[in-house]
């Protein structure tokens, strides 16, 4: 083995400065020009919050919503460098992260992609950072997702286990089930994943910075005023030399050598190529609400009112948020739509048909507050209507099909 | 030859189908079992907790001690809610058994309230104490009656599901044992004479009547409305309808809809015919790839807000949802920001326009308000914070705290291991008013 692993070095030395001026001249992928708000998601978030993590103001998930954590690293960030603290990320602080930090677009929509857990921290290397394939996905999913696969590749009989994602030939050094954190953990910091000397092989020449000490630990670099954090220009390293640290370079095959010569029916089984992609980002959800509530009404509304026009729609779900601010019904959005009786969609089970987008988006905007039912509480299909009661209600208004009333 | 063998074909066939439908009927059969298995449980899960209901408050008005009443009390408070869970999985949906269950919530929520308060400071006034005799009194005769329907169950057989088929097959009058049994304790409820249910009890307000309240201004015209809305939305000479909502809502409206030819759908919206005040706006559009950021939409949210004169608003929250994004404001009133004033936009991401707009809780609280100073300081405020938490940021705001009262408080947001938090702290005697553990945005699980 370590005869093995003395030469590899070279070559994958060689092999580094190829990728590395390919990966270089990828890199000067930057924000976009809008202005970066709170609430706001998409690559320019994930860039945001990966330079803000290179630099260690930023230790939360890289998941591309601007939430809570992301907003107070900003704030942060704009107050250790004299910024106007207002939570927008603007031209100035752009430039900025853009000058002191090193974002690998590639890299980084590569975790994405594979649905690996991953962090971003400068100095440290990369390949220490990013979790095994498939580590971002919740076990019971991916569970699901494994099965699904295997329906579909019958013929292939190797178990698309995460752990061993990518599946080395023989001769790539470090097994990679070894060096990345196991899929369990939580996303490696740096302070705590550094690849145990004995496992990885000793970079040629010099010992690799031990990443606890290199990469800025989170908590510390940025918020402790005594300890000088980087200011922009200097202590950032120019891109180039920040992300290939020494370590980096035995480590490197565990990405890059075993893609080229695995062929590709190999990978195939594993990343189920329809879902491959949506696991990676977050989203935002109304407060109070998870977004597996907001399905499930989705459901209830689709099942209810699919022919109806969206405010129709808006106006159901709506009636369903009313019900569960109502004394009178249950408190929960489960035990208003499954009340039995409440709900034709539910009696005949056209509640569990996949809704679609407008469902949804009607939902959130009830969510959200809207009512154009006008606070109804229940409402009818005159044509269809299965009891004279119904009748007796005050009514408010009609919209489509249905009559809404108190 | 042919015919034996044609008869035997027939012989199977006929065996066959007969079992299979045997065997489907038994299907059925232990389905509705297990259908009826669950209401009966809930039924008499219901009746237990209504007689355990009795029983608690009995004991609690037996109570001499303060330190038990809380406990007590808060059993009370427990039971009630358990019920209401029961009542929730009866098929009782459409028929009216609703009074019952509005007492249930009114007792839960005058024994929680009691129950938190400070009973040594604070002990229970006289009249409150004839509440709880009263309560006794009247769950008693609910516990009465539903035993008797219990009973009237045992005894006969009778079986939930044929409630069912007797709601559903909608003839009137309904005539089914259970359901007048039910009938019969909603009727006495009914007559319950009015509780004195305390003064911090709010009353079950409806939204719309309390809307109805606020409202102020003009009668408006149909006409008016009219170009009040077009004017809202910016268009001209377009198709406009216009229709009246019905008795049901407490304020009288316009409801107004908009041919938008650019988009080709229709804009709806509400104005209030008092004052002529647009109160939502709704535009189902298909929003495209986003082209502004959301920066640049809350900028038009703003605009909007300006163009129709209502001022001093601050935006104090911003998601954005694919390719929409929703922007919330608040009234900002010596710098206090007023939360029960509040108006929620939602602006297209793809052009920049407003899609929806929600203003009936603006509508319901904004007033001129005298806003008081704040009777202890910043510094106070935070000692009463856990201190764990590191606090990032912090306004004065008015709210409404649990009894629906509008209360100044110090607004702190801070982080606690990584959760970010956002609690009220009383400005006026330091007390929490409100802690909200804020959400991390949803990772997505789906797969396609």
């Amino acid at each position: 083995m370590i005869k093995t692993v003395g030469k590899v070095p070279l070559i994958i030395l060689l092999c580094f400065f190829a990728f590395s001026t390919v990966i270089n001249t990828s890199t000067v992928e930057a924000f976009s020009e809008q202005i970066i708000q709170k609430g706001a998601t998409g690559d320019d978030v994930v860039e945001l919050q990966s330079r803000l993590q290179y630099i260690g103001f930023y230790d939360g998930t890289i998941d591309g919503v601007y939430g809570w954590g992301t907003y107070w690293a900003v704030k942060k960030y704009q107050d250790e460098f004299g910024l106007e603290v207002d939570g927008l990320v603007g031209p100035k602080m752009k430039a900025m992260l853009e000058k002191s930090t090193d974002f690998d677009y590639e890299w980084v929509h590569r975790q994405f992609y594979e649905g690996r857990k991953f962090t971003h921290y400068g100095k440290t290397p990369k390949e220490i950072q990013s979790g095994p394939e498939g580590s971002r996905i919740p076990p019971l999913e991916q569970k699901r997702r494994q099965q699904k696969a295997q329906e579909k590749a019958q013929p292939t009989p190797t178990p698309p286990a995460p752990g061993e994602a990518p599946p080395a030939p023989g001769e790539a050094p470090p097994a990679p089930g070894e060096a990345p954190p196991a899929p369990g953990e939580a996303p490696p910091a740096p302070g705590e994943a550094p690849p145990a000397p004995g496992e990885a092989p000793p970079a040629p020449g010099e010992a690799p910075p031990a990443p606890g000490e290199a990469a800025p630990a989170p908590g510390e670099a940025a918020p402790a005023p005594g300890e000088a954090p980087p200011a922009p220009g200097e202590a950032a390293p120019a891109p180039g030399e920040a992300a290939p640290a020494p370590g980096e370079t035995p480590e490197e095959p565990v990405e890059e050598v075993p893609e080229e010569p695995v062929p590709e029916e190999e990978v195939v089984p594993e990343a189920d190529p329809e879902d491959g992609p949506d696991v990676e980002e977050a989203m935002n959800v109304p407060e109070g609400f998870s977004d597996n509530d907001i399905q499930i009404m989705a459901q209830a509304v689709y099942g209810e009112a699919r022919g109806e026009p969206y405010i129709g729609q808006v106006a159901v779900a709506a009636v369903i948020i009313n019900r569960i601010n109502s004394p009178t019904f249950p408190n929960t959005a489960s035990g208003v739509i499954f009340e039995p009786r409440a709900f034709t969609a539910v009696a005949d089970g056209q509640i569990y048909m996949d809704p679609d987008e407008t469902a949804r988006r009607a939902v959130i905007d009830a969510i959200n507050g809207q009512d154009p039912s006008g606070n109804a509480m229940y409402y009818f299909n005159p044509d269809t209507a299965t009891s004279g009661w119904i009748w007796t209600r005050p009514q408010i208004k009609k919209i489509g099909k249905h009559i809404f009333c108190k | 030859m042919v015919r034996t063998i044609l008869v035997t074909v027939l012989a199977v066939a006929v065996v066959s189908t007969a079992f299979w439908g045997y065997q489907e009927h038994q299907e059925k059969n232990s389905i509705l079992i297990k259908a009826e298995n669950n209401y009966q449980r809930a039924f008499h899960d219901l009746t237990y907790h209504l007689d355990q209901l009795h029983d608690e408050i009995g004991s609690t008005l037996a109570m001499n001690s303060r330190d038990q009443l809380s406990p007590s009390l808060a059993e009370v408070w427990r039971i009630t809610s358990m019920a209401q869970n029961d009542l929730g999985q009866l098929p009782l949906a459409l028929m009216p058994f609703s009074k019952t269950e509005e007492y249930l919530y009114k007792i839960g929520q005058f024994s929680y309230r009691n129950a938190i308060r400070d009973l040594d400071n604070e002990p229970l006034s006289e009249e409150e104490y004839q509440t709880l005799e009263q309560l006794y009194e009247q769950s008693g005769e609910i516990q009465k009656e539903m035993r008797q329907v219990q009973s009237m169950v045992l005894n006969e057989n009778l079986r939930w599901m044929d409630v069912e088929l007797a709601l559903a097959s909608e003839e009137e009058p309904l005539d089914n044992a259970i359901v007048n049994g039910f009938k019969i304790v909603d009727e006495k409820v009914e007559g319950f004479s009015e509780v004195e249910w305390g003064s911090e009890l709010p009353q079950l307000q409806q939204n719309d009547e309390a809307l109805k309240e606020r409202l102020n201004g003009e009668q408006i015209s149909e006409e008016e409305a009219k170009e009040i809305a077009l004017n809202f939305v910016q268009l001209e000479n377009v198709e406009v309808e216009i229709e009246e909502t019905g008795e049901g809502l407490a304020y009288e409206s316009f409801s107004i809809k908009i041919n938008d030819p650019e988009h080709e759908v229709d804009i709806y919206m509400d104005i209030s015919q008092k004052g002529g005040h647009p109160i939502w706006l709704l535009q189902d559009r298909q929003v495209g790839d986003a082209a502004i950021s959301l920066n640049e939409a809350s900028e038009r949210a703003k605009e909007l807000l300006e163009r129709n004169d209502i001022n001093d608003m601050q935006l104090v929250d911003s998601k954005q949802y694919n390719s929409v994004g929703v922007f919330n404001f608040a009234y900002l009133k010596d710098n206090v920001r007023v939360y029960p004033d509040s108006i929620i936009i939602d602006v297209s991401l793809e052009d920049g326009e407003i899609i929806g707009y929600e203003a009936s809780a603006y509508l319901t609280n904004h007033r001129d308000r005298d806003v008081e100073e704040p009777s202890i300081s910043l510094e106070e405020a935070k000692e009463s914070l856990n201190p764990a938490l590191e606090v990032m940021e912090h306004h004065v705001a008015m709210i409404k705290n649990d009894l629906g009262e509008e209360v100044l408080a110090y607004e702190f947001f801070g982080v606690i291991n990584n959760d970010t938090y956002r609690i009220f702290i009383n400005a006026a005697n330091g007390e929490e008013e409100k802690v909200e553990k804020l959400d991390h945005a949803e990772p997505v699980y789906r797969s396609t």
